[in-house]
């Protein structure tokens, strides 16, 4: 295939999986501007931060007035499933320039990595590599944005009283379902959960904080102490 | 926050998506983390998840609200069964969104 056709089956095998990220865009779009946020600065949110679970989980934080680096935080700890990614991502870009590595990998959201490796699983640089990429993420960049900003000029005239931006918290309601895998990971969460309501009194949105390192604690000490189905499978 | 600080906050976040998604690529030199942490690691992402819903559905303004009388709840227990039914994030939305805006504008609750 020459590099048109890769770049054109880039695009095509992410059309269809991509409906469902663009109904999270539209609901994250929404939930800036509901959040409190005016409406440039949700815009250059969603063209520059580009990663919704992130956004949706800074959001509360933001309007309450959280600490700069509660906030950071947070968003870090929404986005380290990207560096068990990127270790491997490496295997197939890492010896390019680090300027061309990164900006590759600042466009490279969840579904392209799994599309991308379905595409070549032999870990190692090919030609048709890039174009597949790129085809991948503009689409996907698309598919994100467009729907972003129509959410956020249409959150401009829902009134408030729907509180629609619960519809974001529906969404990371979702996604914690979905990453729950084996008994030890429901503790973590339940653990968590509970820190950060019983801590909710703390300033600085530290509750948030607490209950991190409470969830990452309990679900370390469980792996070591009673491992569970999970720890097989990875 | 301020406007100014939210822009800064939109800033670093914009940092934090290009260093974890670039995080292996950022140096030259092939290594990874210690096995400990990349096994905790994985518990991080939920544990924030948690840590974000949890306040966000059971509490208003800081306490638990004593009347049971609260759309939110029904849109998470509506969004809940329909995961747990389905195993999809989308129709969790749809549906727990569903849910709260009849009980707001259906019975005004």
């Amino acid at each position: 295939m020459n590099q048109r056709e890769e770049f054109r089956l880039g695009v095509r095998e992410i059309v269809e999986p991509s409906f469902g990220i663009s109904a999270w865009a539209l609901v994250t779009g929404v939930a800036m501007i509901k959040s409190g946020m005016s409406v440039p600065l949700a815009v250059l949110m969603s063209l520059a931060v580009y990663a919704g679970s992130a956004q949706l989980a800074a959001l509360p934080l933001i309007a309450a007035g959280a600490p700069l680096w509660v906030v950071w935080a947070t968003a870090f700890c929404m986005n380290l499933r990207f560096v068990i990614f990127s270790a491997h991502w490496r295997k197939y870009f890492g010896h390019f320039p680090r300027a061309k590595r990164l900006a590759l990998m600042y466009l490279a959201a969840d579904l392209n990595y799994v599309l991308f490796l379905r595409r070549f699983p032999k870990p190692e640089p090919s030609p048709a590599q890039v174009p597949y990429f790129l085809g991948s993420v503009s689409y996907a960049w698309l598919s994100w944005q467009l729907p972003a900003l129509l959410g956020i000029a249409l959150a401009d005239h829902i009134p408030t009283e729907w509180d629609l931006g619960f519809a974001g918290v529906l969404a990371l309601l979702g996604l914690a379902y979905s990453t729950l895998s084996g008994r030890n990971s429901w503790i973590a969460a339940l653990v968590a959960a509970a820190a950060a309501v019983a801590a909710v009194h703390l300033p600085l949105k530290l509750n948030i904080v607490v209950a991190i390192v409470a969830g990452v604690a309990v679900g370390m000490l469980l792996d070591r102490l009673w491992p569970n189905a999970m720890e097989a499978r990875r | 926050m301020s406007d100014w600080q939210t822009f800064v906050a939109v800033v670093g976040l914009t940092v934090i998506t290009v260093v974890t998604r670039g995080f292996f690529l950022i140096s030259a030199r092939d290594w990874a983390l210690p096995h400990w942490i990349t096994r905790g690691l994985r518990y991080a992402p939920l544990a924030a998840l948690a840590a974000i819903v949890a306040p966000e559905v059971l509490l208003s303004d800081g306490t638990l609200p004593g009347d049971w009388k609260d759309p939110r709840l029904f849109a998470v227990a509506a969004g809940t069964a329909y995961f747990w039914w389905q195993r999809g994030i989308l129709g969790t939305i749809v549906i727990g969104t569903g849910v709260m805006l009849a009980l707001k504008l259906g019975l005004g609750w």
